[in-house]
């Protein structure tokens, strides 16, 4: 097999990412997002396995209220299908696709599991305050000049760089 | 005009369009090299700040995309969906996204990219923020007072920080090339070398160029709303416009005539246009001609649009506007609807007709002076039931 391809230049990439973002505001009216999808994805599995408890805890009503009918037929959730798929297809071409659990030599693949399901679920359940993660507040945010997405961005970032040297030995 | 969703892309077709645009975002974000915590995480221990470079990139590119659509009248800002501001839960959010981000390596978009590739590590991490969404839903109750709190409504940066969108677009345009730069030279000082991709001098001032081009563009493009509204605030030129006029008795000929073609936009105040509405009228503020709805009602085929106000001049100032604006067959009542109060609805004949003419006129002035009233007391009834707010695009963020 051949080596991975090496990556596109970044502000290549940056500039096609919003060129994407841009077609999407001007077809839809709305941005791009991530976060949504999941949340979605939660709502539809409780609605399953305990449809009793969805009509009365007040989070489901709520998201019943913004988004009636059933929660996988949700835009966001159709455009991460979508990111499956175009992901997919890029590691594809370039090579890239490979089952591996991919951490730093110096912890082990447990500490590594462990982060990775510690670390998703703050960011799902930051997330939720943010209103949107980095593809639904920040970046789609700072396109439209939301003042929330900004302040959300500028929290991500700032809150990663004021935490990364308590978790340096994760990575470095 | 855009958005082409609901009008253009219905809301089944919209959803096509989701995957579609998802395949696009996933194909960037994996070929930038998103799929991989080793790179996204480069951004905080500065050994690789892709991640600020290609995030900063499409923000830009984005934004300034969307200054000028608005521009080029493509685009009705007030159908977009800007992401409402809730202060504390945003700054709240963030942080504890940045906590994650450190801790897992990942954010939700780039995750689900990096598990379409084989990353077992991603896949862990979309099951954590699964995780973490349900004790979100769960503990709700406890936290809807900080998610709810400070709710700023639907704010844009400029106006939160009082300038101009066109400065704040250059500003943070300059600010993406600065880091550019500088994150440049500190990753060769982490890495202890240049990374070649960045090694072209050459191509680099050619952007940097470039760039301030485009953000200095953002200038030359003010809010083409500002530049309309200036404009019609110059007399000179609003006199001098030419628009078709309508006289007193056409327009009330048109309305006892139940005239199917004619469409009537009132200029006036709220209370002014409660107390006496034409028939066939509704009322409009000067600014809803830049919105998508009403431009549609004025884009109607072989209608009359008939402007009115209190005078002629506040009339001919909406007239302008909507023609500057591209719109046809616009028409202004001649002599305000103070004129029409005097010919038609309070006409009083100032004596014996002395022609033929002045005989018709007096005589079908008589008649409309007892029918509108009352073709204006039967619009006031059935338009009461009916809400006066639009309805308004119902849109939800991630």
């Amino acid at each position: 097999m051949n080596n991975p391809e090496k990556y596109m230049n970044p502000y290549l990439a940056g500039f096609l990412l919003g060129l994407t973002l841009l077609v999407t505001i001007y077809i839809t009216g709305r941005g791009l997002g991530a976060s949504g999808a999941v949340k979605s994805a939660v709502v539809a599995v409780v609605q399953t396995v305990a449809p009793a408890h969805t009509e009365s805890a007040k989070f489901y009503k709520e998201y019943y209220d913004e988004h009636p009918g059933n929660p996988l037929k949700n835009w966001l959730v159709f455009e991460i299908i979508g990111v499956v798929i175009g992901a997919f297809i890029s590691g594809l071409v370039s090579n890239r696709l490979k089952l591996t659990l991919e951490h730093s030599p110096k912890i082990k693949s447990r500490t590594r599991i462990a982060g990775a399901l510690i670390g998703g679920a703050l960011f799902g359940f930051g997330a939720q305050f943010g209103r949107g993660c980095t593809s639904g507040a920040a970046l789609s945010g700072m396109a439209v000049f939301s003042t929330g997405g900004l302040i959300t961005m500028i929290a991500i970032f700032g809150g990663a760089y004021a935490f990364a040297y308590f978790f340096r030995k994760l990575w470095l | 005009m855009g958005p082409l969703v609901p009008d253009v892309i219905g809301n089944q077709l919209n959803l096509v369009v989701a995957l579609f645009v998802g395949i696009a975002f996933g194909f960037v974000l994996e070929q930038a090299g998103f799929s991989t915590s080793k790179k996204l995480v480069g951004l905080f221990y500065g050994y690789d700040f892709t991640v600020l470079r290609v995030f900063m990139t499409a923000g830009v590119t984005a934004m300034i995309g969307v200054v000028a659509l608005d521009h080029f009248g493509l685009l009705d800002i007030s159908q977009i969906l800007i992401n409402p501001t809730f202060l504390w839960s945003a700054i709240v959010g963030g942080i504890i996204m940045g906590l994650g981000f450190v801790i897992g390596g990942f954010c939700p978009g780039t995750s689900v990219c990096a598990a379409a590739i084989g990353k077992i590590d991603a896949m862990i991490f979309i099951a954590g923020s699964l995780l973490g969404v349900l004790v979100f839903a769960e503990g709700y109750p406890m936290f809807e007072g900080l998610y709810k709190a400070a709710n700023w409504g639907n704010v844009q940066i400029f106006n939160t920080l009082g300038m101009s969108q066109s400065l704040f677009a250059f500003l943070l345009t300059a600010m993406a090339v600065g880091a550019f730069w500088g994150v440049t030279v500190i990753e060769a000082k982490v890495n202890g070398k240049m990374d070649p991709e960045y090694k072209s001098k050459k191509l680099y001032y050619g952007l940097t160029i470039l760039a301030g081009v485009i953000a200095l563009s953002a200038f030359v493009m003010p809010d083409r709303k500002d530049e309309l509204m200036g404009s019609i605030q110059d007399k000179g030129f609003v006199t001098n416009y030419n628009v078709n006029e309508m006289t007193s008795d056409e327009l009330a000929f048109r309305i006892m005539d139940s005239d199917q073609k004619l469409q009537i936009f009132d200029l006036r105040a709220q209370k002014e246009f409660d107390s006496l509405a034409l028939p066939f009228s509704a009322r409009y503020d000067i600014q809803n001609f830049f919105d998508k709805e009403t431009g549609k009602k004025l884009s109607y085929r072989n209608m009359k649009n008939v402007f009115v106000a209190n005078d002629e001049y506040t009339e001919k100032q909406g007239a302008v506007l909507a023609k500057e604006l591209g719109f046809h067959d616009i028409y202004v009542l001649k002599g305000g609807l103070n004129g029409f109060r005097k010919d038609i609805l309070n006409f009083e004949q100032p004596g014996e007709p002395k022609n033929r003419r002045e005989t018709d006129t007096y005589r079908f002035r008589n008649e409309a002076k007892t029918t509108i009233p009352v073709l204006i007391k039967e619009y006031k009834q059935k338009q009461a039931p009916k809400e006066s707010s639009k309805p308004k695009r119902k849109l939800v963020g991630c």
